[in-house]
């Protein structure tokens, strides 16, 4: 896969990344200009849509359709409500983007809101992001202030607010009817669907919600065209005719056992072994690689062994992972215990299950509680079958659950079965025991 | 069934007594009303606001809070109970709230040992404050500061890279 000239992460480092006039040295607002003078709201859209630009959030839904979504001649108001509560463990791709280019996603906003007709933007942060809310408020005041927000925009019948609103930890906040129930002033808890948000959101108006990255791509779709967009990537599968295909550049986010923890922007399609060799540094210590989380830990797991899958919106699936997620990679190395890992990562279900669905909220509590007594010696060889059981019946692609946080909360269970069934079952035979448990007994 | 005077009742709900939020702050939370269709909206702020400043939500200023958003107090008890982020009066916050991050990127390289190793030198269980009200000691679910495993975050300010030998130059700074 050849390098590419970084475009979303093209201004990251430069001494003027965070403000309007040096955003607007680099050609920033220009595709602000031209929509606002040259296309209509239907042709902005139309470009999204063409471009085959998908959510970058974790679920890869087309951002053009999503918006086709929205009745047609609403009198209004409609919101754009912008996904910022980036909870998914080891992502942090649109943290950089909010801290170190405010205006690039400020600009994708204000665009997305001129397509959709929106009149109100409420950008939902997560609380642990101080910097990128000051960042960004700094940047929203600096357009106030120019008269790029508020009334008549460029002096054209465009008005627009942004407000930013902060979240208060909860990772449920960021499934996309959890985010407006908490905008609403109310528990996280996601929505029956339908009706989508496009229909019924924000304040029972129609809404979109869209994530930062996806925000940021739209600026770069309607400044250098459709043709430049779809020159970068993989095209949908001809075999697969619902492949809407795996268009444009991703933030990689690397972490975990390599040398250099990075964020990365690549064309999708990279494979993993590339991510980790080539950019991250390779694994740390001179050791190997024992597997990865391949896209947030929803995702599930991935073997070293199937470190060439693509990274692309279907790479993940075709080694039974749930999807490409995040695209945030967490290298695990071979001295690792694959019990530690799963044992790290029940416990963030359990404390994050949103506890409206019962199958959820009971079923993350006994995946840990089974993965904690494995850890203190008193794993049963009848624990996986329970595990798994639990795991493939959790969700919303079994039917029991409201949200996609249950799936997600399953596959990597299933995933560590299935791949490191062996493993699991030696450290149970051997009735072996977590080191870290004797720190985990402080917490 | 007990029949409360009526002057009792309505002090509950607050109506003849707002004196428990400063005239500041009931300023500042009604400065977000113009940002949301209903009032409702400003419920996560106006908490955000009251804890900022008073290190909890007091069970006066949840009632305080709802009279000045037209909700009931148990709604905004029942919102604010849900995000565990906030605190109640009989747990309020020390002058710095210190977060060690406990998620997989972190858990890798070290985040449970520093998290334990903090525990021990402030003599503090996860969630508790130090006896001196200095600091209060949490661990947090992904950061989202990965790159700079392990990760703490001191009020909302990230902190990369916090090795062991880093920790003694984060107390001193801290106490």
């Amino acid at each position: 896969m050849p390098d590419i000239e970084p475009v979303l992460l093209r201004r990251i480092g430069k001494p003027e990344s965070q403000t309007l006039a040096g955003y607007r040295a680099d050609g920033g607002y220009r595709a602000l200009t031209k929509a606002l003078t040259e296309l209509n709201p239907a042709k902005v859209a139309a470009m999204v849509k063409d471009s085959g630009l998908r959510g970058r959030g974790g679920a890869g839904f087309p951002t053009g359709l999503k918006w086709t979504f929205l009745p047609k001649d609403h009198p209004g108001p409609i919101y754009l409500c912008v996904n910022a509560d980036e909870s998914e463990p080891c992502t942090f791709n649109n943290r950089i983007l909010m801290e170190e280019d405010p205006h690039q996603v400020l600009e994708g906003i204000m665009l997305a809101s001129y397509a959709t007709r929106a009149s109100t933007a409420y950008v939902y942060i997560r609380y642990e992001y101080g910097r990128a809310f000051r960042t960004l408020q700094k940047a929203i005041d600096e357009l106030y202030a120019n008269n790029l927000l508020g009334k008549n925009i460029l002096g054209k019948d465009f008005h627009l607010d942004v407000y930013l609103h902060r979240g208060a930890g909860a990772y449920i906040c960021g499934e996309e009817t959890g985010l407006i129930e908490s905008l609403e002033g109310k528990r996280g808890w996601p929505r029956i669907k339908p009706p989508f948000p496009a229909v019924e959101g924000a304040f029972r108006k129609p809404t979109v919600v869209n994530n930062i990255e996806t925000l940021a791509c739209v600026t770069h779709i309607i400044d250098r065209g459709i043709d430049w967009f779809k020159s970068i990537g993989i095209p949908p599968d001809p075999k697969n005719p619902r492949d809407a295909g795996s268009y444009g550049s991703k933030l990689y986010c690397i972490s975990g056992h390599v040398n250099k923890p990075c964020c990365v922007e690549l064309p999708l399609g990279v494979t993993v072994r590339e991510l980790v060799d080539k950019y991250g540094g390779g694994v740390w210590k001179g050791r190997k690689a024992k597997g990865c989380i391949p896209g947030g830990i929803s995702m599930g797991i991935m073997t070293e062994k199937e470190f060439d899958t693509p990274m692309d919106f279907n790479g993940p699936g075709k080694v039974g992972c749930l999807g490409l997620g995040t695209a945030a990679v967490t290298v695990f190395d071979e001295e690792t215990s694959i019990v530690e890992v799963l044992g790290n990562i029940c416990q963030f279900f359990a404390h994050e299950s949103c506890g409206q669905c019962t199958p959820c909220r009971e079923g993350t509590a006994w995946m840990n509680k089974i993965v904690r007594r494995m850890q203190a010696g008193g794993g049963r060889m009848e624990d996986l079958k329970i595990l798994d059981e639990v795991a493939k019946n959790i969700g919303i692609m079994p039917g029991t659950t409201i949200c996609g946080l249950a799936d997600g909360a399953g596959w990597p269970v299933k995933n560590a079965i299935q791949k490191f069934r062996g493993e699991l079952e030696e450290y149970i035979q051997k009735g072996r025991k977590s080191p870290a448990l004797a720190l985990a007994g402080a917490h | 069934m007990v029949v409360k005077p009526e002057g009792e009742c309505s002090s509950l709900r607050g109506e003849d007594n707002m004196a428990f939020l400063s005239d500041d702050l009931r300023q500042k939370i009604l400065a977000y009303l113009p940002r949301y269709p209903n009032k409702q909206a400003v419920t996560l702020p106006a908490l955000h606001l009251v804890q900022d400043q008073l290190r909890c939500v007091p069970r006066a200023a949840v009632r305080e809070i709802a009279d000045l958003l037209d909700l009931s107090p148990a709604e905004v008890h029942d919102a604010m109970t849900f995000y565990q982020f906030f605190r109640e009066e009989e747990q309020p916050l020390g002058k710095t709230r210190l977060w060690v991050c406990r998620s997989l990127a972190c858990a890798l390289r070290g985040g449970e040992q520093l998290l334990g190793e903090l525990c021990q030198k402030l003599s503090v269980k996860p969630g508790e404050t130090t006896a001196d009200g200095k600091i209060t000691l949490e661990f947090a679910e992904c950061l989202g500061a990965c790159e700079g495993a392990p990760a703490v975050m001191i009020g909302d300010e990230h902190r990369h890279c916090m090795t062991p030998d880093r920790v003694d130059e984060l107390m001193q700074e801290l106490r």
